[in-house]
């Protein structure tokens, strides 16, 4: 993907056409060129395209690869978060724009790490995969407990509930969390989403959680998927 | 005596080690480990008791432990009478357990070696005040960019660091030996992830009992011949 030093030396990002310049950010995502990625996405939007167009067809059209290549043991976790730093930078610029240009809403997710544990890259990952979908992402960051996770979904009206742990001894919590929303009843009423290194599908099936997600773009897919089935069902009934 | 040659670390970490043919009993474990197995068989004169360790890279790559542990069983199982694991889960999602009960071999208990160095016990009780603890045995120390740096790509991009270790507070050392200039090494390596740094002395923890609980199983049911 990455072009060699000296071509790059002699790319002006606002000389290029808007199909060039596109293959040329998502090529710059994909480096981790935070500062290129912030410069096309203000031409982009100086040439009138629509926030949620740069968002979706660059960004994360380009976060898909990022995503594919770290799958096929490609890329390595560094690259992944050099690239998901990029577009953070991009999406800085975005987000405010986005409800402004009245970009299509997907959802409300709360997500965060489970109590005992403190590691957020993958959820990190997952927030911006998810907001870069259309889904507005409450991340109640590490170390969450069950009633802190219950109150945000109540208080958000979120239909999903996404959690993350990368620790054996960590993931069980996910079991209390969704035993505690069995207990008070609301279980049914919120998509529940796992993910982190040490979980499978048959632990995610075990705990009760809707489906387990291995990876971002899993989980953002799952997430499309449950949150249309649910709209389904509501206008059905 | 059952004294090997040390290896380095450089090879533990990359190659493993491999079985002396010597003993009747075959230990398969992490290259992590190595140094700290060969001094318990040697302290518990456990001379029949042979080791042969993977790659201790694995570490990092802990979906293809099984696999390999699986290949290390299999390749060794015709010369020796028991087999046994060096290991505890290590990442592997309880795929070692799995393995270890399709192939009726045991295993450490425990979720990884800094609990079972420690005692898993021990380990299990301090937990909920150490969830931001990073933990260092004396070979990850000493084999820090190995492990650490260089696979997180901090030595390409240092700027990363807080995007690791942001959340986490101190690295606690498990320390394994007394060792003056390997305390010095751990240290540094807190210093490098901008943590605070704290050593504990471990010992070989439940490492040892495991170890002398199958050498002295298999000497009971052989005679203590060989």
């Amino acid at each position: 993907m990455a072009n060699d030093a000296g071509e790059d030396d002699e790319i002006v990002l606002s000389e290029l056409d808007d199909e060039a310049l596109n293959l040329q950010m998502q090529d710059d995502l994909y480096d981790g060129l935070k500062e290129e990625i912030e410069e096309g996405v203000r031409i982009l939007l100086e040439r009138g395209w629509a926030p949620y167009d740069i968002l979706t067809r660059v960004l994360v059209a380009g976060m898909q690869v990022v995503g594919d290549d770290f799958r096929d043991g490609i890329l390595f976790v560094p690259e992944v978060l050099l690239a998901a730093n990029a577009m953070k930078g991009g999406m800085a610029i975005l987000r405010p724009l986005l409800a402004e240009t009245g970009a299509p809403k997907m959802g409300k997710m709360v997500i965060g790490t489970v109590k005992g544990d403190i590691h957020d890259i993958g959820k990190n990952l997952v927030g911006m995969m998810m907001e870069g979908a259309g889904f507005e992402v409450i991340d109640l960051g590490i170390n969450t407990e069950a009633e802190s996770y219950i109150e945000a979904l109540k208080r958000e009206e979120a239909d999903i509930l996404g959690m993350s742990a990368l620790l054996t001894t960590t993931m069980p919590y996910m079991k209390v969390v969704i035993d505690t929303m069995k207990e008070k009843g609301i279980r049914e009423d919120y998509i529940v989403l796992v993910g982190g290194a040490p979980l499978n599908e048959e632990f995610g099936r075990a705990i009760g959680a809707d489906a387990y997600c291995r990876d971002a773009a899993v989980a953002v897919e799952t997430a499309k998927a449950f949150v249309s089935r649910k709209h389904n069902r509501m206008s059905a009934g | 005596m059952n004294r090997r040659p040390q290896p380095g670390d450089d090879t533990l970490t990359e190659a493993g080690l491999p079985a002396s043919g010597r003993g009747r009993v075959l230990v398969i474990g992490c290259g992590a480990l190595a140094r700290e197995i060969l001094a318990v068989l040697e302290a518990n004169r456990l001379d029949h008791v042979d080791l042969t360790c993977l790659p201790a890279i694995l570490h990092n790559r802990p979906g293809r432990i099984a696999g390999a542990v699986r290949a290390a069983v299999e390749r060794h199982r015709a010369r020796y009478e028991s087999i046994h694991l060096a290991y505890a889960d290590c990442g592997t999602g309880g795929a070692l357990a799995a393995l270890c009960r399709e192939l009726g071999i045991d295993m450490i208990s425990g979720p990884h070696c800094y609990s079972f160095l420690e005692g898993n016990a021990a380990f299990a009780a301090r937990a909920e005040d150490e969830f931001d603890a990073f933990y260092l045995t004396d070979f990850l120390a000493r084999q820090f960019d190995a492990f650490v740096w260089r696979p997180l790509g901090l030595d390409r991009h240092p700027e990363l660091r807080d995007s690791y270790f942001g959340n986490y507070r101190r690295l606690i050392h498990l320390a394994q030996s007394d060792d003056p200039a390997l305390d010095a090494r751990a240290r540094d390596c807190a210093t490098r992830l901008g943590l605070e740094y704290e050593r504990r002395r471990t010992g070989y923890g439940d490492l040892e009992s495991a170890l002398t609980r199958w050498g002295a199983t298999a000497g009971q049911a052989n005679g203590g011949h060989g």
